[in-house]
């Protein structure tokens, strides 16, 4: 079967000739169209349109943007924020930044448009530390839009207003955590409140109700004000909506940004059409289909069970090039679609070695509040990167299996399952490598230096 | 007796054992009261909850309803109503007790998790228990033997901290032994209002460490040493000084304010190594100030008054009893009293035995600071209100004592005896001095001692018994600690015999006839005696002395009368 058509939506512009991100380049191509007219409808209106096309958040938990928007205390009679979760770390993952870097009205005018909904009247962009240029680019969007008085007072003379702040990160993967990245926005180190009690859509940013949307999410929300949620929801498949961006990295011809309506596309027709298979002579030997964290695929694996169908319950034998790119076949496999990082690894590619690097990254992000992601993350660190650089042993690769396992649903955020999921999945589906690696382990021998012998 | 409100309560399940706790009780509050012991670190009954170390672990389930129609769902296997147990752990710190909550302690997912989070912890951790103070008193070391594993699996190398860095002037911080529960930054920001810790580094290579520039010097930091559930945090007083398990625990009071702070005196072989802070709700929580943990020191002071003295030279206790009868008869009717603040009730009840006694006048000294608002009030006497109680004064006392000043000028008073006050603090000159022949009961030695006829050495509190009333009017007791060093004399025998030879006929010099005595004496104290009296201090009634303008402003469960009218 040919892969599908790409289907963009979000970056419908994006990569075009001439086109630029200023503001006169969007509004030439319709910009800000959608927001003049949806600040004439009742904000419910939209909060509905926003629940009937099933948009799932695209920042990795892929939970209901409409659920969200719904939890949030409207009436506590304490301000409302709305905060643009632009902190995307998440290895494999560049998409936001595309966005940003060549689309920034298209996220300025979602965000409005979500602000406009829930009546936020201040509104804050969390751009992640390493995006300098991305912090620069918003900015001048913002002054362009609110020059044309797309934000600011008074917004087109409704007499709603609202302003959009950037804040900038200062360089930690778990300001990504929505509670992490509140606090980080309130000053302080951004440890990930407990919740119970500190849910964001009661007691957020100054213990005020906030909802926290990824990127993706708000631009999709624009185009689910145009076109209705309806209509959104007939793109894509069921319970997975919309279009998808996925970042294709690593062994394969041609990695990038793709967008496909959602489940319409499976994970070999991505891989080996879309993006041209693997290298020459090379073959596909893993993939993590949804950033870093989601556990790993081996090529050759099936997958086994029933599903639903509408209200069916239907067989389903899946090898990994069969799997539908959505959230709930990932779910049902046992691992994630996350935030649409698909990273591939060829058979050139030691699985020890990846997890050391995958380790070392979690090691050095844990923000080390509490315990077990804590001491865990760096122990699995230090095992891994003993059995790469250092005398491995046969006993590691149990032990490394049990560190794993005690940390998952034990921790403050989902960081632990984050960092424990790698690890875990590594070594269920590469277990014989890990297990063996003390034997096959290619060292280096010393060279000896001709004039000493 | 007021009849306390009944507080809503809610019934739990704890390991099987259902049990009726308040409404708004946490998990390991709740499994406390039928003695389940919930493993924490973090946790602190009188800090904010941040549920980081994960230790409290539990597993938790609620009964489980019918989503339409609320009904119960009963399990037919039991009959009860069925429980929908929360697949992952929770934490006991966080959770606050609800209707039919169920909690196990002892299952496998939980012991599972401890031995995860013990494991953990005690990887990085250098494990130095030989040289660490803690040790003895270390929550690591506890917990690790009920609910670790017993052996290691870590074989890489351990992070490397700072060993020593040095907090503030009394407070040493090893950052190996540092388990990151943030009881220390909490304490800082939450009570001692003085938000100078924090943690720096990320992961596991966080490191406690001061702002910049701002030491943990407030008059609250040694609390931090006291609530740091490891041997992170160390006093540098006490560091290095006593193993904690040769050290005996007497309960005491801390004297340097009327607010009573309950204290925990530490001791080994009469030898006193530090004082900490003891638990009173109502009183203190769990604090006290770090210039209440110096105290001991006056015991070993070199200026300890040890010898009995008349006219400046050593005597014997009985001929200096006999002196004091001489000058007595001599100068009858011209004899001053200056009483304590700071002696216990007791003694203040066996001084008004003695004033009245030799129809002498009484006044008392009042020492007056700035209070803290948490544990160190203004009025620096401990127990000015059991002179109040006792009938020793009625009205408060004056800062200097103006009318006896008048008075030795006008000649009206040839005798004075000082009750361990340095008259000249008190106003008077060595001139005032001069003029009239002093008798000296006190510890230490000062001008007033220096020149007294009669010098009585007595007992520092940590070396007797007795008891004080604080701010609130609350009666607390204080136990002896050490044996009282050589050539001292227990006050209340001393002031009974001073009684007994002014002409009171006999008068009890212990503590059990004291309070008999004090019981038929004091309306208020009815039935006390001073066994009865609870370790949390019993409250007494205070309206009498409603009217007077007590000096204190609000403290830590304090609030002056004007305020809360």
């Amino acid at each position: 079967m040919p892969a599908p058509e790409q289907r963009r939506i979000i970056f419908k512009h994006i990569d075009e000739s001439g086109y630029s991100n200023d503001l006169a380049c969007y509004l030439k191509h319709g910009g800000y169209e959608v927001l003049k007219q949806a600040v004439t409808r009742p904000p419910q209106a939209l909060i509905d349109e926003v629940k009937r096309s099933g948009l799932r958040g695209r920042g990795g938990a892929g939970f209901p943007c409409g659920v969200k928007w719904g939890l949030v205390d409207r009436r506590s009679g304490k301000p409302i924020y709305l905060i643009v979760n632009a902190d995307e770390s998440e290895p494999g993952t560049f998409k936001d930044r595309y966005l940003i870097h060549q689309d920034p009205h298209q996220l300025i005018e979602g965000t409005m448009i979500s602000c406009f909904a829930n009546n936020v009247t201040q509104a804050y962009i969390y751009i992640r530390g390493e995006f300098p240029h991305g912090a620069r680019i918003l900015g001048k969007a913002i002054a362009e839009a609110r020059a044309a008085n797309f934000v600011g007072p008074n917004i087109l003379g409704t007499g709603y207003s609202c302003e959009i702040h950037i804040h900038r990160g200062a360089g930690a993967y778990i300001c990504g955590e929505e509670t992490g990245l509140i606090e980080s926005l309130e000053g302080k180190r951004a440890y990930p409140r407990i919740k119970p009690p500190y849910f964001p859509a009661v007691l957020g940013l100054y213990q005020c109700p906030t909802i926290v949307n990824n990127v993706e999410t708000l631009c999709h929300v624009k185009h689910i004000a145009e076109i209705g949620g309806e209509a959104f929801a007939r793109i894509g498949t069921a319970n997975n909506t919309g279009t998808r961006i996925f970042c294709v990295s690593g062994h394969v011809q041609r990695p990038g940004c793709y967008e496909f309506p959602t489940g319409t596309i499976t994970m070999g027709q991505l891989l080996n059409e879309v993006c041209g298979g693997p290298l020459p002579g090379r073959k596909f030997k893993a993939v993590i289909p949804g950033g870093s964290s989601a556990k790993v695929l081996r090529f050759g694996e099936r997958f086994k069970g029933r599903r639903k169908v509408g209200a069916d319950l239907v067989d389903f034998d899946w090898g990994v090039e069969d799997l539908p790119m959505d959230f709930d076949s990932l779910a049902l496999i046992g691992t994630m679609g996350g935030s649409g990082g698909v990273i591939v690894m060829d058979d050139s590619v030691n699985m020890v070695e990846a997890l050391a690097n995958i380790n070392a990254f979690y090691a050095h992000e844990s923000c080390g509040q509490c315990t077990p992601c804590r001491e865990g993350s760096l122990w699995m660190k230090k095992l891994t990167t003993r059995m790469v650089h250092g005398p491995a042993r046969a006993e590691d690769a149990a032990l490394l299996k049990d560190v794993a396992d005690q940390i998952p649903g034990r921790t403050i955020c989902a960081f632990g399952e984050a960092c424990a999921w790698p690890t875990q999945s590594f070594l269920a589906k590469f277990g014989d490598e890990f297990k063996n690696h003390h034997e096959t382990k290619q060292v280096p021998k010393p060279t000896a230096t001709a004039a000493l012998v | 007796m007021i009849p306390m409100p009944k507080p809503d309560l809610v019934t739990v399940n704890i390991d099987g054992r259902e049990i009726a706790v308040p409404k708004g009780t946490n998990v390991i509050e709740a499994a406390r009261l039928v003695n389940v012991d919930v493993p924490h670190y973090c946790y602190h009954p009188k800090l904010s909850v941040s549920g980081n170390c994960r230790m409290c672990l539990i597993e938790m389930g609620l009964p489980s309803v019918d989503p339409a129609t609320k009904a119960p769902i009963i399990d037919p296997a039991s009959g009860r109503q069925k429980i929908n147990w929360i697949p992952r752990p929770q934490i006991g710190c966080g959770t606050n007790v609800s209707p039919g909550l169920h909690i196990r302690t002892t299952s496998p997912m939980v012991k599972e998790a401890r031995e995860g989070v013990m494991e953990f912890l005690l990887i990085n951790h250098p494990l130095d228990c030989p040289i660490c103070d803690q040790a003895g008193e270390c929550k690591l070391q506890e917990q690790a033997t009920a609910y670790g594993r017993g052996y290691s699996r870590f074989v890489e190398q351990k992070n490397v901290k700072p060993k020593r860095t040095q907090l503030g002037p009394r407070v040493m911080l090893d950052d190996e032994r540092c388990i990151l529960c943030s009881r220390c930054i909490r304490f800082s920001k939450e009570i001692a209002k003085d938000d100078v810790l924090g943690f720096i580094d990320r992961g596991s290579y966080s490191t406690l460490t001061c702002y910049p520039g701002r030491p943990l010097a407030n008059n609250y930091s040694l609390n931090t040493v006291d609530i740091c559930p490891v041997g992170a945090l160390t006093s540098t007083d006490f560091r290095f000084k006593m193993r904690v398990w040769f050290l005996k625990q007497t309960n005491s009071i801390d004297l340097e304010s009327s607010v009573g702070a309950n204290t925990v005196v530490w001791s080994r072989e009469g030898v006193i190594y530090r004082i900490t802070p003891r638990r009173n709700d109502t009183v203190n929580d769990t604090w006290m100030a770090d210039s209440g943990r110096v105290l001991f020191k006056q015991v070993a002071a070199p200026d300890r008054l040890t010898a009995v003295q008349v006219n400046g030279g050593d005597s014997a206790l009985d001929h200096a009893i006999n002196a004091a009868h001489e000058l007595f008869k001599t100068s009858a009717g011209a004899i001053a009293v200056v009483g304590s603040g700071r002696s216990s009730v007791e003694e203040q009840f066996l001084t008004k035995q003695l004033a009245t006694a030799l129809k002498a006048s009484v006044q008392l000294v009042s020492r007056v600071g700035e209070g803290d608002q948490l544990l160190v009030s203004a009025d620096r006497n401990p127990n000015v209100r059991g002179a109040l109680v006792t009938g020793l004064i009625s009205t408060l006392p004056a800062r200097q004592l103006t009318d006896l000043t008048v008075a030795i000028d006008a000649g009206q008073v040839k005798t004075v005896i000082s009750v361990g006050e340095d008259l000249t603090a008190a106003g008077l000159t060595a001139a005032h001095l001069a003029k009239v022949a002093i008798v000296y009961l006190g510890t230490h030695a000062n001008a007033t001692s220096a020149a007294a006829k009669i010098v009585f050495p007595t007992q520092t509190v940590f070396e007797k018994s007795g008891t004080f009333v604080n701010q609130q009017f609350r009666l607390q007791k204080f136990s002896k600690a050490i044996p009282g060093v050589a050539g001292a004399t227990d006050d209340l025998c001393l002031l009974a015999k001073l009684a007994t030879v002014a002409g009171r006929s006999l008068v009890a010099g212990d503590l059990a006839n004291v309070w008999q005595a004090l019981a038929a004496a004091v309306p208020v104290f009815g039935q006390v005696t001073f066994a009865n009296i609870p370790e949390t201090g019993l409250l007494l009634d205070c309206t009498p002395f409603a009217v007077l303008p007590f000096v204190e402003g609000e403290t830590l469960h304090y609030k002056p009368a004007a305020a809360t009218a």
